[in-house]
């Protein structure tokens, strides 16, 4: 079975074909309202061809040239996860009779079977994470788990990351590892087209599809020297990837009353992080009070109810919630998922509308004791 | 993929108010019974654990379980009115309906402290998960050794149930201390802080467990007292309380560090929580 191959840039929409032929609605990303973004993919012609992104702290405008590459950009601001966990979505709903029973019934997203295309490293971590949380723990989220089994990867390794990534410093790109990347097939593009590798039995069964080419000697050279540029591009980091030990004892730093001076407490960066999983239950009652739709929305620890408890707001200013997020991140996460809950994405420093970097910040953390 | 996992009990069921007493102005307590029979006989809980009730139209909100967990004919819940929810239990009567999701999260260590002298410190008004091992013990009076309640409320009339702790006294071996900090006429008890009843203990309390609920400030003044009283940090648990909007370890919002109240807690073995508590904002 073909595991690795060519394909020319031109045959893109075989991969396309192959997957809308095994049932699969195919989602890439395009140019829209000024950033790349993921949504449903007409053809290979809506990819962002010659897009490029420039990111910076509270920065992302998009830059088109003539070059024909397709995914010679990093990530816009969000990838997978609002397909698995909706930013809104129904739970339950309830019907009352004029006698006064309650009927409750569960409500499910149609399970669809999903092929996500151009799906990065950290994005691919940051789903594993969502994955450890709303499935691997004591109980299963039902809404996440019914999106999650139909879904198909064509992840594609980073040859242009933002001055905003480092995720070399956290270990989760700009490639996909090699063994269990997490996905199904994996693209390094070239000038002409791709390198294209099988990463589940699900992608050799598709690839076996697509008559690849051969790789040349050639092309492993370039996908080589670009990965190793792009590894070398990243200027930004972590110290650590674990700074538990570090912040733990930064709890009183002033540092966090800094941060608080300038952030808005406005939740850009908890919407935009990959990992981000909190979120807020709410209800919808029926004007002629016969029934009630309970759902849940994404919510932020920068938000004042977030911590709310009858008469009290435990985080009641904006330093302490700062200090909850990047505790939780980069802290808590290890207890809770054996790993930093930052995948080193970026995104929360480029979408940040005053620019605060949490790599900054860290720095700031890790210079000085208190 | 692996799945593991039971799907997580999202979904309500319904359930009927058997029964409604007011304890106090703002306090009082729901009988439940699950509407259908099979689910009420399925049902089991643990001290400690936690149920959460449906408002129809209105919401949920995590409520302890407080009656004995052999009782087969119905949940107790003892609720105070603080807003939204709670007002509108308030004004339901037996035969209304409402939803319920639960058992959740980890009760009081009542199988490892059998046999052992015990110590409650309950505070304020927030008592309502500590009055389950308190039922628990007074029925199984002879598996647990010495034990002492200590109870205290800032303003003796915030005192309910007197008379339970009344009769909580005339059990073999139970020694009952109450305190307000305010106090007035037809005030017998001590007159100060919850803590300062430590020292009038029958027996050593450094043989004992202890479990603790109340404001975070009490528990953590208890708890000093009590350390300085020669008590271990792995014999001290305490009941802690944050938002919950899932109670399925999902929604983030019942974090306390790196715990999650719903399903770590909300009880608690004080070495578990030590770092954290007491730090503003955690
Ligand atoms: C594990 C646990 C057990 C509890 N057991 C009891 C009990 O036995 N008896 C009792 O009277 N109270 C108990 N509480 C507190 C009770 O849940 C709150 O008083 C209740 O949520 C307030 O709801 P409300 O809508 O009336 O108040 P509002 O102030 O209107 O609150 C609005 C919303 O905020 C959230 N919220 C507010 N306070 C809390 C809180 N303390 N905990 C979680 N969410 C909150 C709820 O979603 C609530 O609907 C318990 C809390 C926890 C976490
Ligand atoms: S914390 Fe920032 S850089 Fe890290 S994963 Fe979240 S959005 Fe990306
Ligand atoms: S750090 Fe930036 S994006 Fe995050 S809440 Fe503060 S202002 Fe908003
Ligand atoms: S209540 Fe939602 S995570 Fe605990």
């Amino acid at each position: 079975m073909t595991t690795h191959g060519y394909l020319a840039r031109e045959y893109f929409g075989r991969l396309l074909e192959a997957l809308r032929n095994s049932g699969y609605r195919c989602v890439g990303p395009q140019v829209l309202d000024g950033a790349i973004q993921y949504r449903d993919l007409p053809n290979a012609q809506a990819l962002p061809s010659g897009w490029r992104d420039s990111q910076a702290p509270g920065r992302y405008r998009l830059e088109h040239s003539n070059n024909p590459r397709q995914f010679a950009w990093a990530n816009g601001p969000q990838a997978l996860k609002p397909f698995l966990f909706a930013p809104r979505e129904t739970l339950w709903c309830v019907e009352r009779d004029a006698r006064g029973a309650l009927s409750f019934r569960a409500v499910l997203p149609e399970a669809q079977a999903l092929a996500v295309i151009g799906v990065r490293a950290c994005d691919l971590a940051a789903l594993h994470l969502q994955d450890a949380h709303f499935l691997q723990g004591q109980f299963q989220d039902a809404q996440y788990a019914a999106r999650r089994d139909g879904l198909f990867l064509v992840a594609v390794n980073c040859t242009h990351p933002a001055a905003t990534c480092f995720c070399v410093s956290t270990g989760d790109g700009p490639d996909v590892p090699e063994a269990n990347g997490g996905c199904d097939l994996v693209l390094d593009e070239v000038d002409d087209g791709f390198i294209v590798r099988s990463a589940s039995e699900r992608g050799a069964s598709l690839i076996a599809q697509l008559g690849l080419a051969p790789v040349t000697l050639a092309q492993q050279t370039v996908v080589a020297d670009q990965r190793q540029q792009a590894r070398e591009a990243q200027t930004r980091m972590l110290p650590s990837r674990d700074l538990r030990p570090l912040l733990d004892t930064r709890l009183e730093h002033p540092r966090w009353a800094d941060v608080a001076a300038r952030c808005l407490s406005c939740g850009n960066c908890t919407s935009v992080c990959p990992t981000c999983f909190c979120h807020s239950d709410h209800e919808s009652p029926a004007i002629d009070g016969s029934d009630s739709t309970h759902y849940r929305e994404w919510d932020s620890c920068f938000t004042q109810g977030h911590s709310y408890i009858h008469g009290i707001t435990l985080r009641a200013d904006t330093r302490l919630r700062y200090r909850q997020w990047l505790t939780h991140k980069l802290g808590a996460w290890h207890d809770q998922y054996g790993r930093s809950g930052c995948v080193g994405c970026g995104r929360c420093i480029s979408w940040c509308p005053v620019g605060i970097d949490i790599t900054e910040e860290v720095a700031a953390l890790a210079a000085d004791t208190p | 993929m692996n799945a593991l996992h039971v799907p997580a009990p999202h979904v309500p069921m319904e359930a009927e108010i058997v029964r409604r007493t007011q304890e106090s102005p703002s306090v009082f307590s729901l009988g439940l019974r699950l509407c259908d029979p099979a689910q009420h006989a399925a049902y089991r809980f643990e001290p400690g654990q936690f149920n959460m009730l449906y408002l129809y139209g209105v919401g949920e909100i995590p409520i302890s379980i407080v009656s004995d967990p052999e009782d087969g004919d119905e949940l107790g819940h003892t609720i105070r009115v603080v807003g939204r929810v709670t007002r509108g239990f308030a004004a339901l009567k037996p035969g209304d309906r409402i939803g319920l999701r639960g058992p959740f999260g980890r009760g009081w260590p009542l199988l490892e402290t059998r046999g052992q002298d015990l110590v409650l410190v309950t505070g304020g008004l927030g008592c309502a998960p500590l009055v389950s091992v308190i039922n628990y013990v007074a029925q199984r009076r002879g598996e647990f050794g010495r034990v002492a309640l200590l109870q205290g409320v800032r303003h003796m009339d915030d005192m309910i149930w007197r008379e339970r702790y009344a009769r909580w006294a005339k059990l073999p071996d139970v020694q009952v201390l109450l305190a307000a900090d305010v106090a007035g006429t037809g005030w017998s008890w001590h007159v100060g802080l919850v803590t300062e009843l430590v020292d009038q203990l029958a027996f050593d309390v450094r043989d004992a467990r202890v479990m603790v609920c109340g404001p975070e400030p009490m528990m953590l003044a208890s708890v000093r007292k009590l350390s300085a009283s020669g008590v271990a940090d792995e014999h001290i648990w305490m009941s802690l309380e944050r938002n919950m909007q899932c109670a399925v370890g999902h929604c983030g919002h019942c974090q306390f560090g790196a715990q999650f109240l719903c399903k770590d807690g909300p009880v608690f073995n004080y070495p578990q929580i030590r770092a954290r508590l007491g730090v503003k904002g955690y």
